[in-house]
């Protein structure tokens, strides 16, 4: 059988997402949010409910998703995702809202609108890119930046006296009433990439149904702020962060 | 047993060589090449395809969505 016989489009099983444009993504290599933007465009192609979605950028490395997806986007204040995602939510109560965050923008700049959120029960999905580090700034210590670790603003690591310790937003979240599913997942290996996708389609299932809010974790790598090789993230997040941040549904109310 | 036959193709100008689909392809059949696209990104190219069984375990984790896997019964 050759090449060209079984490069037909019946053949084909796996592309890139449909709802995906061409533009070419502004992320560095092997950045876990450009994988987490593919997993949503494919889950919203699957759902088929494209028209009906409106996302919620955040300040942060993701503040451009609105250009790489083919869906609503609306552009929010920094931190203020979850108060933008809540008055969409009220207006156009059938619609499904999201909103994309990193963890300085979750979990520092916005914490207050993201718990408050959370514990009003609205309904709409959170996802959480928790990379331990500012990203798009250069690489500063974050609220979730693990103990010891270095970054351009701790470069002797990360001290309990001096900067406190790595907050851990899902765990604060599962403790909410308003909150009906709140998980950890990964996107570092094939498998850890399919068990996130499940994860994010049961939250948006649960936003459309108006179980309450779902908060989705990733557990991502910033290549370039932890001044290492994409493999080389890879490999620190599974020795490093999954100990601390481990994976797993923390709260999952199915009725 | 019918035995899976796969290709796979990479948007060389998407690429950005940053070598996840090398370390996530189960039998090792993907390497960077040495030549470079637009970008001065070394891309990836599929080395042995006659070997691939079409497992899509590159697309998935390729973050740019630069690899299309076809894969029929032999």
């Amino acid at each position: 059988m050759d090449e060209k016989t079984i490069k037909s489009p019946q053949n084909i099983v796996y592309q890139k997402p449909r709802l995906m444009n061409d533009t070419p993504m502004h992320y560095c290599p092997g950045c876990g949010h450009s994988i987490v933007h593919k997993l949503v465009a494919e889950i919203l192609d699957e759902m088929g409910i494209e028209e009906k979605t409106i996302g919620v950028c955040p300040v942060g490395c993701a503040v451009f998703a609105y250009r790489y997806l083919d869906i609503d986007w609306i552009e929010a204040a920094h931190g203020r995702a979850p108060a933008c995602a809540s008055a969409l939510k009220r207006l156009w109560p059938e619609h499904l809202v999201f909103t994309y965050q990193g963890d300085g923008d979750l979990a520092c700049i916005g914490t207050g609108e993201t718990i408050q959120t959370l514990n009003r029960g609205e309904n709409i999905t959170v996802i959480f890119i928790n990379n331990a580090i500012y990203g798009m700034t250069g690489g500063q210590m974050a609220p979730t930046t693990l103990m010891g670790m270095k970054t351009s603003t701790c470069p002797y690591g990360r001290q309990a006296d001096l900067h406190g310790f790595p907050l851990k937003i899902s765990d604060i979240a599962a403790t909410l009433e308003g909150t009906c599913y709140v998980t950890r997942q990964a996107v570092n290996t094939v498998g850890n990439i399919a068990r996130a996708k499940k994860a994010i389609r049961q939250a948006f299932e649960n936003s459309l149904q108006g179980r309450g809010s779902s908060l989705v974790e990733i557990v991502s790598t910033c290549s370039a702020g932890w001044k290492m090789t994409p493999v080389q993230s890879n490999q620190w997040l599974t020795e490093n962060m999954l100990p601390y941040y481990p994976l797993g549904d923390l709260k999952n109310i199915k009725d | 047993m019918a035995r899976f036959k796969g290709i796979i193709e990479v948007d060389t100008k998407r690429c950005k060589g940053c070598n996840l689909c090398v370390v996530a392809c189960p039998l090792k059949l993907i390497e960077l090449s040495p030549l470079v696209n637009r970008n001065g990104y070394n891309y990836a190219v599929q080395t042995d395809p006659e070997k691939c069984n079409g497992c899509s375990s590159c697309g998935i984790m390729c973050p740019d969505g630069c690899i299309t896997v076809y894969r029929t019964k032999e």
